[in-house]
């Protein structure tokens, strides 16, 4: 038994708030405190790796549309890049802070993959305007890996970025399958495609 | 040195502690305002709790219901990750000052 789109939304939601609050916490602490605890210093790329084989399981169920399979194929490819590169972090394999732009180039192809595979206007529905707000949300949040390379000092970049994904969290949490957005739902929203 | 006249070393040091301090209360903090945040929205869309409407509910929404979903991840927060991290930021504390 297959769960709605938006069950697996939530769960996502729920994962990336977990993924959110331990960005924040080393964001507080500074990543010297936080790689103390080697399973902690492991925590966040493990995440990273764990999303991205089940954003594959995901790409396997989206057969019922071209444009989902390769979306989600494509977030699972660069979630997977992005945590290979944070394990060589915390492995001290990879040191220069330019490695952060593996991570800021996942999230633009995620936020772009976003953007294409929604179909629906804005104001189509609620989960056609989160998927375009989520998308561009994304594109912005480029902002903080790119910065965090070429300003590796300031602490702004991992509070962005931490932030970043409880923002993404809240909206993937408002996600309906059919909803209304501003009072206003597309007639056609919610009706089984015509063949 | 008398009430009037302290070490300058002590008064460097007096806002970093604070700042220390300022950390760890909010890095306990996440948690229980996490689960807060769950409640909250439990309480202002009941709706989205299967307990509380189960009629004509499926398998998928008794085990997936957002703000309990938000509550767990305040928890395991709280219990998993914030004490070890209180722990070590304190150590790292001492650590600091007994290096001077």
């Amino acid at each position: 038994m297959l769960p709605r789109a938006e069950i697996a939304h939530w769960l996502f939601a729920a994962g990336f708030l977990f993924f959110a609050l331990v960005l924040l916490a080393e964001a507080i602490v500074g990543p010297d405190v936080f790689r103390r605890r080697p399973w902690r210093a492991y925590l966040w790329p493990s995440l990273l790796l764990f999303g991205g084989v089940w954003l594959w399981v995901i790409a396997i169920y989206s057969t019922f549309s071209t444009l989902h399979l390769l979306a989600h194929a494509l977030w699972a490819q660069a979630a997977i890049a992005a945590g290979v590169v944070q394990l060589g972090v915390v492995r001290g394999r990879l040191v220069a802070p330019a490695w952060s732009l593996v991570t800021a180039a996942g999230l633009f192809v995620s936020g772009v993959s976003f953007l294409v595979h929604e179909q629906n206007g804005w104001l189509f529905a609620r989960s056609a305007f989160l998927h375009h707000l989520i998308g561009w949300t994304l594109v912005v949040a480029v902002l903080f890996p790119l910065g965090a390379a070429l300003r590796p000092r300031w602490s702004v970049w991992a509070y962005g970025f931490a932030v970043t994904w409880i923002a993404v969290s809240v909206m993937l949490f408002s996600d309906r399958d059919v909803a209304p957005i501003f009072g206003h739902l597309s007639e056609l929203a919610g009706r089984a495609p015509v063949p | 040195m008398n009430e009037l006249v302290t070490p300058r070393t002590k008064a460097a040091e007096e806002p970093r502690v604070a700042r220390r301090g300022l950390r760890v209360l909010t890095v306990e903090a996440i948690g229980p305002v996490t689960i807060l945040g769950g409640i909250v929205w439990a309480f202002a869309q009941p709706y989205r709790v299967t307990f509380f409407y189960p009629e004509g509910k499926g398998a998928w929404d008794w085990f997936v219901q957002p703000p309990l979903l938000v509550v767990l991840v305040g928890l395991l927060f709280a219990l998993v990750v914030a004490p070890g991290l209180v722990d070590d930021l304190e150590r790292s504390s001492h650590e600091d000052a007994a290096a001077g």
